[in-house]
């Protein structure tokens, strides 16, 4: 019985673990999150009926944002050194009238605590009348990196998505500037430029349905900023087209009202809010996940799960293994053809037992090819206590079942050691844009540079600063086990 | 009163009489030029046959100006709930006859509160707790698209009906020269609808919909030589109702050889 309630104990303290995971932490309560901004070192997003999050390291959020004006579903953007956010005076609602206004406003600073912080007045730049073909409200701002235009998407399910060109300098529209029909059916638009395409992401499905809300979010793509914006398999924003970006979750439904983050070349991250995250009580919570581009459409990548994994390094395909004896496995050679009257048998992986005894406190690691083997088989565990980043708890990885941790040393190579909670034992992993990995201590013990998990060579992992371009710095999460 | 007096009363009647009859309905029938007020959106169909557009889609639709049937969400929209509520015949015959332009029919409806389109941002009223039937005259009216999306809301709005918890019926009539085997009806609706293909169901669409392009289609149909007639039935409650609708082919091509009338 006491073997039972054990396992019953471990089961439920991993389904914890699980959800920490999953989860923002803190109160991520919000609903139609304006798009992350970074201010002095944290984190800001602002929400429908005013106020916002605020986060100290991109993992732990909590209600503290100041953004007045009330109204609907905001967004926000960094042009210089001041940042424009935009709302809705108007507030939903598919049953009645349509009048909406969309204004923007300035501020040198989010921080609310900052003697800079004031807000401009608020200038309208867009609205709609009580009974046209749109719905002035879910504003979504482009700053074009490309040329420097400020493009401005408004609109909902009633009518037609439009976009509009601001004066990036004022946040004034554009003088003469006439509206623009982009899509339609669609709420919580959004444009965004990557490598010479302009995307136009909307939100699909039913808003504000608690865990029955269906909301999605989609896109389709253009060379002009104007459109038309067309899906992978032609068809236009116009005619509903869109092709899926973030669809629920095992345990959150209802992805609406996307914002990207471009950290650095190849870590992209995506925000939006989840309509029910069943692990908090089914309340609209902000989500962060990695964003991914395949074949030059956006994707929405999923969190680490904390479980086993095999770390394989993109440069070779090896395996990322601890320094010890090869201990051959039972089943030996069975020779070629021979023997084919014999009954099949099965046999056992090796298992830990059969080979750790030997092994040392503190080992180096190393890469090689993967056999599935113990000293191989890297579980990643969330650590609460140490906080996160933008979109992702710190993890120890240590060899299944044992306390063996990967850890930094201060020659800014690796070792396992006996897991102690330090900065060199507690990783970050970001899935990158192409789908792998980047594996980073939080700390590296006498060094004040960001390094990552690199393979120098193909057997040979060390710290150093991480390379998009390079395949020595991305890894593969593989041959998943769920703890 | 002499006698230029008396014509000019009987004649002024008479007209407010005509513009009654053209647009009797839930309301209280005002003057309404079909043309005029449709402009935006839709023109009166023509006497000549009409073909589907560059993309196949059928512009030219007979539509009964809107029942009344009140829904706060569209969220209602179950594939039971819709194939009750479009079992219901709105008036005898309908399922089996093809209307025609013009056809007045009394329906029986369900009353709702006018929508307030002033104050800020209102919800839909609140249904009462009974609800209210009552018998009102309807209109059909053969009209030709000017969008690929049949924009039923503005076919309600531009006739001063109900535009939100409706239900829009619609017909069409297409004509084939030689049967067209293997194609299929593609549809897209804002919110759910259901279709058939010379009574027989073809394509259903449940749930919360938006207006998407090829949303649903049919099994493989065969249009028949001769004429086909096409019904469908589209429900929403708040928010824009429309719907599109084309054949495509065994190679994913839109069907263009094929005339539509609404007789």
């Amino acid at each position: 019985m006491k073997k039972i309630l054990l396992t019953g104990a471990v089961a439920l303290l991993s389904l914890f673990a699980s959800k920490t995971v999953l989860a923002q932490v803190g109160a991520p309560f919000i609903h139609d999150p304006s798009t992350i901004m970074e201010c002095d070192g944290k984190y800001y997003t602002f929400g429908t009926g005013g106020g916002g999050l605020i986060s100290e390291d991109g993992w732990v959020w909590n209600s503290g944002a100041v953004r007045p004006g009330g109204g609907a579903a905001p967004d926000a953007v960094k042009i210089g050194d001041r940042y424009l956010v935009g709302y809705s005076a108007t507030g939903g609602g598919l049953g009645g009238g349509h009048a909406g206004r969309i204004l923007t406003m300035w501020n040198k600073t989010l921080d609310p605590d900052s003697p800079d912080f004031e807000y401009t007045e608020a200038v309208e730049v867009a609205s709609s009348l009580v009974d046209e073909d749109c719905d002035a409200i879910d504003v979504g701002f482009l700053l074009d990196p490309s040329t420097g235009r400020l493009f401005c998407t408004y609109g909902t399910y009633f009518g037609f998505i439009r976009m509009v060109e601001l004066d990036p300098k004022t946040g004034y529209r554009l003088e003469g500037n006439e509206a623009i029909d982009v899509a339609i059916d669609c709420e919580a638009s959004v444009m965004m430029y990557n490598n010479g395409w302009y995307y136009l992401l909307g939100t699909h499905g039913t808003c504000c349905d608690g865990v029955n809300s269906t909301y999605n979010i989609v896109c389709g793509r253009s060379k002009s900023p104007t459109g038309p914006f067309i899906d992978n398999v032609g068809r236009t924003m116009i005619e509903g087209g869109g092709k899926m970006v973030a669809a629920p979750e095992e345990r959150r439904f209802g992805a609406g009202h996307f914002g990207r983050i471009v950290l650095e070349e190849g870590v992209e991250k995506a925000s939006f809010h989840w309509e029910a995250d069943l692990d908090l009580s089914g309340r609209s919570t902000l989500a962060i996940r990695p964003l991914l581009w395949k074949n030059d459409w956006p994707e929405v990548g999923e969190l680490v799960a904390e479980g086993t994994y095999e770390i394989e390094s993109v440069r070779r395909g090896y395996a990322l293994e601890l320094s010890v004896d090869f201990v051959r496995a039972q089943g030996g050679m069975r020779g070629f053809g021979r023997g084919g009257d014999q009954p099949n048998v099965v046999i056992e992986n090796q298992k830990l037992e059969e080979v750790a005894g030997d092994w040392p406190e503190k080992t180096p690691i190393r890469i090689s090819d993967y056999m599935n083997r113990p000293h191989q088989k890297w579980s990643f565990v969330a650590v609460p206590e140490a906080g996160g980043y933008l979109g992702g708890p710190y993890f120890k990885i240590v060899i299944e079942g044992t306390d063996r941790a990967l850890t930094a040393t201060a020659d800014c190579e690796l070792e396992s050691a006996p897991f102690e909670g330090t900065d060199a034992q507690l990783w970050r992993v970001d899935q990158l844009t192409d789908g792998t990995y980047r594996i980073m201590p939080k700390a590296v013990p006498g060094c004040d540079q960001p390094l990552c998990l690199v393979s120098v060579a193909d057997s040979t992992p060390t710290l150093a600063k991480f390379n998009f371009n390079s395949d020595n710095c991305k890894w593969n999460l593989k041959h998943y086990k769920g703890l | 009163m002499n006698t230029r007096s008396i014509l000019r009363i009987a004649l002024v009647s008479a007209l407010v009489l005509l513009s009654c009859t053209a647009v009797s309905g839930q309301k209280k029938n005002k003057k309404i030029d079909i043309a005029e007020a449709l402009s935006g959106y839709f023109t009166p169909a023509t006497d000549e046959p009409a073909t589907p557009d560059t993309k196949g889609f059928i512009r030219r639709w007979l539509l009964l100006e809107p029942i009344s049937k009140p829904n706060r969400s569209n969220t209602v929209f179950t594939d039971s709930y819709i194939r009750e509520a479009f079992a219901n015949e709105p008036y005898e015959g309908m399922f089996t006859t093809l209307p025609t332009d013009g056809q007045k029919v009394k329906v029986m409806i369900e009353k709702q509160a006018p929508v307030n389109l002033t104050a800020g941002r209102p919800m839909m009223p609140t249904a009462p707790a009974e609800p209210v039937f009552e018998k009102a005259t309807l209109v059909w009216h053969a009209l030709d698209s000017k969008l690929f999306n049949v924009k039923l809301f503005r076919f309600a709005t531009g006739l001063d009906k109900e535009r939100y918890g409706a239900i829009f019926e619609a017909y069409t009539v297409v004509e084939c020269d030689e049967d067209i085997e293997n194609v299929r009806m593609a549809v897209g609706s804002n919110s759910a609808s259901m279709w058939w293909l010379n009574g027989e169901e073809a394509v259903i669409l449940s749930g919360d919909r938006r207006m998407v392009m090829d949303d649903c289609m049919s099994k493989r149909l065969t249009l028949k030589k001769g004429r086909n007639i096409i019904r469908g039935s589209v429900i929403n409650g708040p928010g824009m109702s429309d719907f599109c609708l084309r054949f495509i082919d065994e190679a994913g091509k839109p069907v263009r050889n094929i005339k539509i009338s609404c007789k």
